[in-house]
């Protein structure tokens, strides 16, 4: 057993089906997001530093404890490795009640200790007084606590997270990663926190890593790596379907936003900040899945960009649908002056459900708006 | 001298208690494993289903005997043949059983979620401790079903006690063969009683069995 406080160091190399999962990185007594789409790679990396599958070759190790190594053939079963591991599916074992799951991980301990060390944990999480109630019984905030407790109890060396809160609402899932943060802060371990969710990446940590298709792209503060331009092979291969040239018309350093309009048109998109002066030209890329569509005009909405236009061609592809919207300026959200009659139109590639489109009744040539969330617009390299 | 319900019951208990212990292993490795050839192991396992008694018994029959690798082997050991004795009609019983028991422990065992012994696993427990912990007890009805099946089927074994036991009144005299015999003898009231006692016991043991599971199922929910 290492001491606590060692620092995880991960090489893997492993074939799968749909890609070569192919990362190495390190991780000291810090919170890292492992941030990507769903599909990246994400819970396979997780699965072979936890040991439920094992890299082709590499070398897994928590300071000077080896738990994977292909040169040496070290391969530790999970057991061995005091690696704690959190899932959406939280695993409570459906058949012991809340205590006894808490000390499942402890029952090598004698009688005292393990009691003592249960107790406090369940009086951390607040869940001492369910301790004889079946996981069935308790709510999904209370199962949360307790798959956490369960956990947290066994004083891992390294903390694995899978989405364990996805299911969550927001002030509950606050509560709870406070708890998480103080106690990994107190027992100074490593935490790997898997999210595919852009705004859990932002404020989770002050390290991210970001997957895609099995390798790691990305390693750093999430405001850096959010803001970084992506080049433009990047953004096609992560399907961002619509790629426009823009020119910055105005920036807006308080809010963190920057008015751009679409090169050629009068069409105004609101965008993240990015390191450009007023004037200067930028490529904008926009993913066919991350645009609302609407076929009356929303109002009371947070999204920043509403954009008017009507259907130019549906298209039915593998299990969705894809439109070509049609915009015009003028339909833009703030733009309530003339618009100019000679503009060009711009056209987006929209992704929806098949479900949707029918549900809407969408048809060819009608009119629909557009709803663009200002942080889902990407900066191109140039 | 033994009556012929109280032998079935008998040769019924101690077959079934014969399929837990070594059956439950085989069903564990038949849910567990990822052996390529699982399947054959699969077709081994449930061809009493299949085989008519009679066929099954002759094989057993050539085996048990004093020519017989087993039969020699249970001679020189203990004096007395493997065939037309309580022991041998175990044996026979057990592997006509065999899959009455070993299918419903399988099907329960693969039927534990796996992410629990994923977790059990990363909380540091043995296979051992999971096993008994967590696998066992979550698929504890579907083994009380393979005992109870095995049980009752062993209960109204006929053709393969009558190749193997001989019909001996008071060693291998079992209730169906005495039933049948007593209705060859026209012994209508006699065969009659042996019937409703089968009839009975078996409708206990199925009411007992699901009266057990529907309380369980109910706590877990």
């Amino acid at each position: 057993m290492s001491a606590a406080g060692a620092a995880l160091r991960v090489e893997i190399h492993l074939p799968l089906p749909q890609f070569l999962l192919e990362c190495s990185f390190e991780a000291q007594n810090e919170v890292v997001v492992l941030f990507g789409a769903s599909g990246a790679g994400k819970t396979s990396v997780l699965d072979c530093i936890a040991g439920f599958r094992s890299p082709h070759r590499g070398r897994i190790a928590l300071g000077d404890h080896v738990v994977f190594s292909s040169e040496h053939g070290v391969n530790l079963p999970v057991r061995q490795r005091r690696i704690g591991y959190l899932s959406q599916q939280l695993a409570l074992f459906p058949h012991l009640s809340v205590r006894q799951n808490v000390e499942y991980g402890l029952l090598d301990l004698p009688r005292p200790e393990r009691d003592a060390r249960v107790d406090a944990i369940m009086e951390r999480f607040r869940i001492a007084p369910l301790a004889a109630s079946r996981p069935a019984a308790i709510s999904g905030g209370e199962q949360q606590r307790v798959a956490l407790a369960r956990t947290l109890v066994c004083e891992p060396e390294l903390l694995l997270l899978d989405e364990p809160l996805a299911a969550l609402d927001l002030r509950l899932k606050s509560l709870l990663l406070e708890a998480l943060f103080d106690w990994q802060r107190e027992h100074a371990v490593p935490l790997l926190y898997v999210t595919h969710e852009q705004s859990e990446a932002y404020s989770l940590s002050r390290r991210v890593l970001v997957m895609e298709m099995g390798r790691v792209v990305a390693d750093g503060e999430p405001q850096r790596i959010f803001s970084a331009p992506i080049s433009r092979e990047r953004a096609v291969l992560s399907g961002y379907e619509n790629l426009f040239e823009a020119i910055v018309e105005e920036t807006h350093p308080t809010l963190g936003t920057m008015t751009c309009r679409v090169a050629g048109t009068d069409l105004l998109l609101e965008s993240p900040m990015a390191n450009k002066a007023e004037g200067e030209a930028a490529r904008l890329a926009l993913r066919a899945g991350d645009i609302l569509v609407a076929v009356t005009r929303p109002s009371g909405i947070s999204a920043r960009n509403v954009l008017q236009g009507r259907i130019g061609a549906i298209e039915d592809r593998a299990g969705m649908v894809e439109l070509r919207v049609l915009c015009a300026a003028g339909a833009s959200r703030g733009a309530s002056e003339e618009a100019s009659e000679e503009t060009r139109e711009t056209g987006f590639r929209v992704h929806i459900t098949r479900g949707a489109l029918q549900n809407l009744g969408l048809q060819l040539g009608q009119a629909v708006w557009l709803i663009i969330k200002t942080h889902s617009i990407q900066f191109l390299r140039s | 001298m033994t009556s012929p319900l109280l032998l079935s019951v008998q040769l019924a208990l101690v077959t079934s208690c014969l399929l837990f212990v070594f059956g439950l292993p085989v069903a564990w490795w038949l849910a567990f494993t990822r052996f390529r050839l699982r399947f054959m192991v699969e077709s081994v396992v449930a061809l009493p289903i299949v085989l008519p008694p009679t066929v099954l018994g002759f094989y057993l029959l050539l085996e048990f005997g004093s020519r017989g690798w087993l039969g020699a082997f249970w001679v020189r050991f203990t004096g007395h043949t493997l065939a037309f004795s309580f022991e041998g009609l175990v044996l026979g019983s057990v592997v006509y059983s065999l899959p009455f028991a070993v299918q419903p422990f399988t099907a329960a065992l693969a039927s534990v979620d796996r992410r629990l012994l994923a977790a059990s696993a990363s909380l540091g427990a043995s296979a051992w401790r999971t096993f008994w912990r967590i696998t066992f007890p979550l698929a504890f009805p579907g083994i009380v079903t393979g005992f109870a099946l095995s049980f009752a089927h062993t209960l109204g074994e006929f053709g393969v006690v009558l190749m193997l036991g001989g019909n001996i009144a008071g060693r291998t005299q079992t209730a169906s063969i005495a039933i049948y015999d007593n209705v060859q003898m026209l012994d209508y009231w006699a065969a009659g009683r042996q019937s409703i006692t089968l009839l009975g016991i078996s409708f206990a043991l199925l009411v007992v069995i699901n009266a057990l599971n529907r309380k369980r199922n109910w706590r877990l929910q």
